[in-house]
């Protein structure tokens, strides 16, 4: 016998015979989360991420690029890791090199250039594929056009996020979207700037990730 | 059990460690703020009692509820995580987990693996077992980081370094890293922490994770984190693997929500953390980043035990706060490392015993007054001062046959039971009780002057002169 059924072979002699219902997790949040309006989700997932740290601005479909270019220029970064193959980074890839912009892109698998990318990117943009009002929370999926050290490496990270895709809490995204029939190989909730308090309780940021967090939050009516 | 941790005996030793940290000022001060700070925290998070207990109800019925299929979930979850690609190892022991994870680095030839947090990785000694195998085992987490510079080990679950002060940090820095100055700045000491460990990501050729939850359904390993070095140690390096124990699981990903409300509110008062990490497979065709080998190791030690019986089973929904320990009155008096086993604190108390039995353990669930505070802030509701009065029968009744415990009896004296034994006979019964109390006010003049620890603090306990009883019949009534 292996260690595997070893342990199992334990377990199941004293598995209890019944088994205790399955807790209404439905339940629990119908009854103690409130459904806000879009608006109101909007500001609350605003309130909640600038508490943990992150810039948010309220950008259209109009004027986002150039509030990008806006927040870069402040900073004083002139290098930006998009993904090919996206609207967005297109967009940003047709733009921003005639304003000063090297716009470099994640064209190969990592391994090629992994120190390049540890040393030598100063910011990224990523899309959020939705996002949490309760917790003020990202959610990233990342993929084969936007991979998972994007949103990890660049110590500033800029997410493009549809505020028409904020839901009230994580349970309600999870539901709403059928996670559990399909999950990718990597799920993020992301809220807020890298941080740590392990020094004295005091609170830093950019402890590993990104140290900014700049949320472009995208309405039809500039808020 | 393997002869590698009976060896280890946290009991011994325990009262001078714990006199220790008492007798020092300043470690007194850093756990009692430090304990202030995160209990106020986590008040904060709490502000409607409703909706705290509805809460910790619903966590305790999602726990209670995946542990009675444990077995069943552990196989659908190894169906569901190799299914997606990600290779499944079971271990009894810390040995045996050990030899699993090196003997994948060795497959690798890595010389260096980068470690997220990890509890149970510290519970199998993983470290020494990498530095014997010639394997570089680098802690990523700052605060662990920090207490492997330092040569420790971490004193809180949750927050590793709270034992030290930013100076002492800072020296250890300005000693142990090449090139760096004193500086007491706690955002340049993050800077200095930072920048050795981005290499280090960039270097590794593992990584190295505990987990948070593992759900069954979706074969999917959570990671709950601030910093992002998880996110590193599973994304940079070109293997992951990840080390759990067997209870960390749920059957739907429905019931993470309310574990991870209740997890980070609990241990850190925060509403939720800055990353929550859920992996589901190693890199596919096509993407370019990611491990190419995801492992997960699932670890018993012990925890079998505890499953075997219905009352400790309890033991094993804790989901690690650590908000037992933020209100123990013990703990914030004698600190983490004072306890000498990986999880210190009450749960450290009723978790260790089914570890390392409980002849290395007996004495540590005497350690608690009972107040019942780490009961009352459990997020999932273990009964954890009902489990120690039960590890106290456990540990210093006589043994017996077929004990639900290792070392059994392991505290048993037969002086110490007759005394007892005694007590309950006298006051059981009004006559002998009347004997003894007329003897002890008569020879009350015998008692000792110094009577152990009771004097070193208080006066001497002396029956008094006259007896109630005789007091009230001389009043007639």
């Amino acid at each position: 016998m292996n260690a595997r059924d070893r342990i199992l072979s334990k377990l199941k002699a004293k598995m209890p015979s019944t088994t205790p219902a399955l807790p209404d997790v439905a339940g629990w949040f119908a009854t103690h989360r409130v459904v806000e309006s879009a608006a109101d989700k909007a500001k609350r997932f605003r309130a909640c991420i600038e508490l943990a740290h992150a810039e948010v601005h309220a950008v259209t479909s109009a004027n986002w690029l150039a509030k990008l270019l806006e927040v870069l220029r402040a900073k004083q970064i002139n290098k930006l890791l998009v993904a090919e193959e996206t609207a967005h980074g297109d967009a940003v890839l047709n733009d921003f090199p005639r304003h000063g912009i090297d716009c470099q892109t994640y064209d190969l698998p990592i391994e090629a250039w992994k120190s390049e990318m540890f040393q030598q990117t100063p910011a990224s943009l990523t899309v959020a594929r939705a996002a949490i009002a309760e917790t003020g929370t990202l959610i990233l999926w990342p993929d084969a056009d936007e991979p998972r050290l994007m949103s990890l490496v660049p110590p500033v990270h800029v997410v493009l996020l549809d505020a028409g895709k904020i839901y009230n809490t994580f349970f309600e995204a999870m539901q709403a979207e059928g996670w559990a029939n399909g999950l990718p190989t990597n799920a993020l909730l992301i809220s807020g700037p890298s941080k740590t308090a392990d020094i004295q309780q005091t609170l830093a940021y950019g402890a590993h990730g990104p140290k900014e967090l700049v949320v472009l939050m995208l309405t039809e009516d500039e808020q | 059990m393997s002869e590698h941790i009976l060896e280890f005996k946290p009991s011994e030793g325990f009262r001078a460690r714990s006199k220790a940290v008492v007798d020092n000022p300043f470690l007194r001060q850093s756990f009692r703020g430090a304990m202030d700070f995160l209990m106020s925290k986590r008040a904060a998070q709490f502000p409607d009692s409703e909706e705290l207990e509805s809460l910790r109800t619903l966590g305790e019925s999602i726990r209670q509820y995946n542990l009675a299929k444990l077995p069943t979930l552990l196989e659908q979850l190894e169906a569901n995580l190799m299914r997606n690609g990600i290779q499944v190892h079971w271990a009894e022991t810390p040995d045996e987990a050990n030899a699993i994870i090196l003997g994948i680095c060795q497959q690798h030839r890595a010389k260096l693996m980068v470690k997220g947090k990890s509890m149970v990785s510290e519970e199998i000694e993983l470290n020494h077992a990498a530095e014997a195998a010639g394997i570089g085992a680098l802690e990523s987490d700052m605060g662990e980081y920090i207490v492997q510079l330092a040569g420790e080990k971490p004193s809180h679950i949750i927050m590793p370094a709270i034992h030290k002060t930013k100076e002492e940090i800072a020296r250890l820095f300005a000693d142990k890293v090449e090139g760096v100055d004193y500086t007491d700045n706690v955002d340049a000491l993050i800077q200095i922490g930072r920048n050795v460990l981005r290499q280090k990501f960039l270097e590794a050729d593992i990584g190295l994770s505990g987990v948070n939850f593992a759900v069954a359904e979706t074969g999917t390993l959570c990671l709950v984190e601030n910093e992002g070095n998880g996110r590193m140690c599973t994304t940079a390096p070109p293997v992951h693997i990840a080390i759990t124990g067997i209870e960390k699981i749920v059957e739907k990903l429905e019931h993470i929500p309310p574990l991870l409300s209740l997890l980070t509110r609990s241990a850190t008062g925060q509403n939720i953390s800055t990353y929550f990490n859920m992996i589901s497979s190693p890199r596919k065709p096509g993407e370019k980043d990611g491990p190419s080998e995801v492992h997960l190791v699932l670890l018993d030690n012990g925890r079998s035990q505890a499953y075997a019986d219905e009352q400790l089973r309890k033991t094993l929904q804790c989901i690690r706060c650590g908000a037992c320990m933020n209100h123990c009155p013990v703990y914030t008096r004698i600190g983490g490392h004072a306890y000498g086993t990986t999880y210190p604190g009450p749960i450290g108390k009723i978790i260790s015993p089914h570890m390392l039995g409980l002849e290395a353990t007996s004495t540590m669930a005497t350690a608690s007054s009972l107040c019942g505070a780490c009961g009352e802030v459990c997020p999932v509701k273990i009964p954890i001062p009902e489990l120690l009065m039960r590890l106290r029968e456990e540990a210093f009744t006589a043994p017996h046959a077929n004990p639900a415990m290792v070392g059994q009896g392991a505290g048993y004296s037969w002086l110490m039971t007759s005394v007892w034994k005694g007590w309950a006979a006298v006051y059981r019964s009004p006559s002998l009780y009347g004997v003894a109390t007329w003897l002890g006010s008569r020879f009350s003049w015998l008692m000792p002057s110094k009577q152990g620890a009771w004097t070193s603090v208080r006066v001497p306990l002396k029956p008094a002169p006259r007896r109630l009883r005789d007091m009230l019949k001389e009043r007639g009534e």
